[in-house]
């Protein structure tokens, strides 16, 4: 099972972990797990088209897996998918 | 008997390479390293334009600093080409560097054939002392400080990113901070938002920032701007800068900064925080990607908090300031991997910091296109982002 990070913003949705697993061969499989297992990332991670939502990146270790194959991006077990949506938040 | 000092130097300029002035000069243009062994106070007086300056007397523990690689070609001067032989035979015969040259007649010769001559600024007792610490490294020294203190910081806000990194950078000698904050400090904002007192509660943040940094650096010229930065002010206020902090609270500021950055060319060095949780990264326009380019859309409110709502661990902005603080003078110094093209993650609570790629995106709407062919028409007119981003705050 890959390791993927959830990022502060999402992590009510995952009741508050920071890390999870999930099974899945590919990054659309695996996210699509999480979104089973925990209803509320859906549609925070995926649009209305199944694609995921041009706000939120997601990195297979340091790689954007937009660069690479995008949902069909291949995963191990080994692998750390991290979710990165943008953030603001500091001056006030 | 002994020899003489003039038979030794004799001796010495029999068993060195020698090269005159006018080759020096050409070997320049090519980039060639000069080193300049004399003192302070002679170098202070005017030295050739591009040496690095190494005096004699500390050759054997600093000149590894301009000069890493033992097989590179040196050439070392003096006031006239006999301090400069001395040091030349160190380097060969005791540091075991392989091709180092005198110049003959030395720096008197060379300004006597009329070629360039650079007089360093002059740099006062307290400032030699005030930023000691900073003279005696290498990526900095003199040359370095000089850049500090020329250069022009713009800070957007003075809130909890904004105050460690203004505190630090005008402890470092940044000779200009412009700090934008229309906001007035309130008792919530003392659990991080250092440059601010319990005295200064209801005063101006831009005011008790002044203050703080006057206290603290009396080098530092502050200019204060008392306003939220936005469409009708951000193209008077940015061209005065070299470098952005930004700690920007919300995603329309955060686009109309890009974009307005990316079409003058200025780098933006970007933290955010929220809770336990920090990004930080180094957006130089043409060099890497700009924000757009990592995230072309903003998300939607829900997915936009501000850490006003959440909270934020008071220190975690000292954190991320500090870094971004250390980002802009290395850009400032040209020294370095600046964290170009890279995102950084840090997560106070785990302790971890992750790093992700951030690629330029060639269809960006942004900074795919030249900036100078955009009209002056053009420039400084925005879309309306307030719309654009509705929802988000």
């Amino acid at each position: 099972m890959a390791t993927i990070r959830i990022p502060p913003v999402l992590r009510p949705s995952v009741g508050g972990e920071r890390e999870i697993s999930a099974d899945g061969d590919n990054v659309g499989e695996i996210l699509r797990a999480v979104a089973v297992d925990h209803p509320g990332t859906e549609s925070q991670l995926f649009g209305a088209d199944g694609e995921l939502n041009r706000y939120v990146n997601v990195y297979l270790n340091d790689e954007d897996v937009r660069v690479l194959d995008g949902l069909d991006t291949t995963v191990s077990t080994a692998d750390t998918l991290v979710i990165l949506p943008a953030m603001a938040g500091g001056a006030r | 008997m002994s020899p003489s000092g003039a038979e030794v130097l004799r001796q010495i300029k029999d068993r060195i390479e020698e090269v005159d002035p006018g080759t020096v000069r050409e070997q320049l243009e090519s980039g060639a390293l000069v080193v300049d062994v004399r003192q302070d106070d002679e170098w202070a007086t005017g030295h050739i334009p591009g040496a690095r300056h190494v005096p004699k007397s500390h050759l054997e523990s600093r000149i590894e600093g301009v000069a890493p690689d033992k097989s590179q070609r040196v050439v070392l001067y003096c006031a006239s080409g006999q301090r400069s032989a001395w040091a030349a035979r160190t380097l060969i015969e005791d540091l075991g560097y392989k091709s180092v040259e005198s110049m003959t007649g030395g720096f008197t010769l060379w300004k006597d054939r009329g070629y360039q001559v650079e007089v360093p600024r002059f740099m006062s007792a307290e400032q030699r002392d005030r930023y000691s610490r900073h003279l005696l490294l290498n990526e900095v020294g003199i040359e370095g400080q000089q850049k500090l203190l020329d250069a022009k910081v713009l800070l957007l806000g003075a809130g909890g990113l904004g105050s460690p990194a203004a505190l630090y950078l005008a402890a470092a000698g940044v000779g200009t901070l412009g700090i934008v904050d229309d906001d007035t400090v309130d008792l919530s904002n003392l659990q991080r938002q250092v440059i601010h007192n319990s005295e200064r509660v209801g005063v101006a943040k831009v005011d008790s920032a002044q203050a703080t940094i006057n206290a603290l650096n009396p080098d530092v010229k502050v200019e204060k701007y008392k306003v939220r930065l936005g469409p009708d002010n951000i193209m008077d206020i940015l061209p005065n800068y070299d470098i952005v902090v930004d700690g920007l609270d919300n995603f329309p500021t955060r686009y109309l900064l890009n974009d307005a950055s990316v079409r003058l060319r200025i780098p933006v060095v970007s933290a955010a925080i929220l809770g336990f949780d920090g990004q930080l990264s180094v957006f130089k326009p043409y060099e890497g990607p700009c924000y757009r380019c990592l995230f072309p859309v903003p998300p939607p409110a829900e997915l936009a908090p501000s850490c006003g709502a959440n909270g934020v661990l008071g220190v975690l902005p000292g954190t991320m300031g500090l870094l971004q603080a250390t980002e802009v003078i290395k850009l400032i110094l040209d020294v370095g991997n600046p964290l170009i093209g890279r995102l950084l993650m840090y997560d106070a609570l785990a302790a971890t910091v992750t790093e992700v790629k951030i690629r330029r995106d060639p269809n960006c709407t942004i900074c795919s296109r030249d900036p100078d062919e955009i009209s002056d028409d053009e420039l400084g007119v925005f879309p309306d982002y307030e719309a654009f981003c509705a929802g988000a705050h």
